[in-house]
């Protein structure tokens, strides 16, 4: 019996390390924007928490636009 | 069309039956964790998971020439083998709808494929470690890569987000989420309706009506695509209901992580070549990210149950499909009788389904038997001023479904299986 260990290990590895990668970054850019969200309501601005936010969120578009690539692929 | 005889028309609307069912069973992967969180509202999720799927269907018809094109013998298959096949897979995917449990669609189809192969050539067709490595490993391997990929990018993200609180959190998750859920269905669409457009092409190449090795015809793709999407529409709402509240409660920033950790087990298997089944892979998923939170559980009494079924699916639709092959076998009449006894019992268990409707109005509440009280409290309940505020009633079983809204406008007594 030929089982595929080497491609079980890499779907393993890949997985957890987008999923958890993906993850992260799109929670970065929601703390930015909450950071901002408070900043706001306190009357300041934080220019550079929405950067950051919209960066980290530009980052999870161009990983979902790879996503498709691979689906239509 | 020349050469279409009644049994391969018989096939190929088999297909499409089978295809419907695998639609609306495989709703709950893509749309479960959306609807239970709150992301989208019911009736809006299937409509959007419907489009994808559809979208996805036309995307590739790499994996239907995988299935029509060398994996089995063309030459040794009879049409009746594949309607066989299509029987069991098709009741199997009704009965768990029925009692609402999760299973593999694709492995229901493999083993009635692999029970009217043995019925109609003799174990020897079969290859234990084919199905070993390509059945059993992959159903131990997905709950389990998926499961750790969202528990730990759970952790995660509720470590990061510590001092991230408010609107603007609350609904970023959302988006997020609808984000990986819809492309879950789109590669829903491109991997299931795939599968059955290559049956049909193998029925049709068996029954002599299109030359070995030809793509799908057009027709097959179109039907295809258009029965998934309706299955998808239809929804298979007791399996989302699982899903997405039995199994654990989930919060956006969880069915979030949950649903990237599915997308990204789904996409990186089918890339890498190691095929995971989508439904095993959001199963994992949920059950992860349900652990991955401080308090959170996971129902294991549900669990179990849907671990059963999973165990069950290959060989309760290889039986299935092993009958059935042997009463086709005994002639025209005996395919006929095939076919009224899968129209009498898809009839009969959609009739056991209406003794205890789930549709989207009720498919957020659990132990609540939908009854008039649960209508009349939908029907009374004005739609929550912020979805965001709702967030907390999830806990108890007496609050108000979460999205009560589309109850005003859909009609709950709508026959939705007509089409079956």
């Amino acid at each position: 019996m030929h089982i595929d260990w080497a491609a079980l290990g890499s779907v393993f590895g890949v997985s957890l390390g987008a999923t958890v990668a993906l993850v992260a970054v799109f929670t970065l850019g929601i703390v930015g924007l909450s950071h901002r969200e408070r900043a706001t309501a306190q009357g300041d601005s934080a220019p550079l928490a929405l950067t950051g936010a919209y960066a980290c969120f530009a980052a999870c578009a161009a990983a979902v636009a790879y996503g498709i690539y691979l689906i239509v692929a | 069309m020349e050469n279409f005889s009644l049994i391969l028309a018989i096939v190929v609307i088999t297909a499409l039956a089978f295809d419907f069912t695998n639609g609306f069973h495989d709703t709950a992967n893509a749309m479960a964790t959306t609807i239970s969180t709150g992301a989208l509202k019911p009736k809006v999720a299937v409509a959007m998971s419907a489009t994808l799927n559809l979208v996805g269907a036309f995307l590739s018809v790499e994996v239907a020439n995988t299935i029509s094109k060398g994996l089995v013998d063309e030459s040794g298959i009879r049409p009746e083998v594949i309607f066989a096949a299509l029987v069991g897979a098709i009741l199997w995917n009704l009965v768990t709808w029925l009692v609402g449990l999760p299973s593999s669609s694709s492995h229901a189809l493999m083993g009635g494929l692999i029970g009217a192969t043995i019925a109609s050539a003799g174990t020897g067709a079969v290859h234990g470690d084919v199905l070993v490595t390509k059945v059993l490993l992959p159903a131990i391997a997905a709950p389990i890569v998926a499961g750790l990929a969202a528990m730990l990018a759970t952790r995660f993200s509720y470590a990061l987000s510590r001092n991230a609180e408010g609107k603007a959190a609350d609904k970023g998750f959302r988006v997020g989420q609808i984000a990986s859920a819809g492309l879950v269905s789109l590669a829903h669409g491109t991997n299931d309706a795939q599968k059955t457009m290559g049956i049909i092409t193998l029925a049709l190449i068996a029954g002599g009506s299109i030359a070995p090795d030809s793509d799908p015809p057009t027709w097959v793709i179109l039907s295809a695509g258009l029965a998934i999407a309706m299955g998808t529409y239809i929804g298979g709402w007791r399996i989302i209901r699982t899903m997405g509240k039995g199994l654990t409660d989930l919060r956006p920033q969880q069915g979030f992580a949950a649903q990237t950790s599915a997308a990204a087990v789904i996409l990186a298997s089918s890339h890498i070549g190691f095929s995971l089944s989508t439904t095993h892979a959001v199963s994992g998923s949920v059950m992860g990210a349900g652990l991955g939170r401080k308090g959170g559980v996971v129902r294991w009494s549900t669990a179990t149950r849907m671990f059963v079924a999973w165990g069950l699916t290959l060989p309760a639709a290889a039986l299935v499909g092993a009958l059935a092959e042997s009463v086709t076998d005994l002639g025209d009449w005996g395919t006929a009788l095939v076919a009224v006894f899968l129209v009498a019992s898809s009839a009969g268990i959609w009739l056991l389904s209406r003794r205890q409707v789930v549709d989207a109005s009720n498919v957020n509440e659990i132990d609540e038997p939908a009854g008039v009280i649960t209508t009349a409290i939908a029907a009374v309940t004005p739609p929550p001023p912020s979805v965001a505020l709702s967030e907390g009633l999830t806990a108890t079983i007496l609050s108000p479904p979460v999205n009560p809204a589309p109850v005003v406008k859909s009609d709950p007594a709508t026959p939705p299986a007509a089409a079956v």
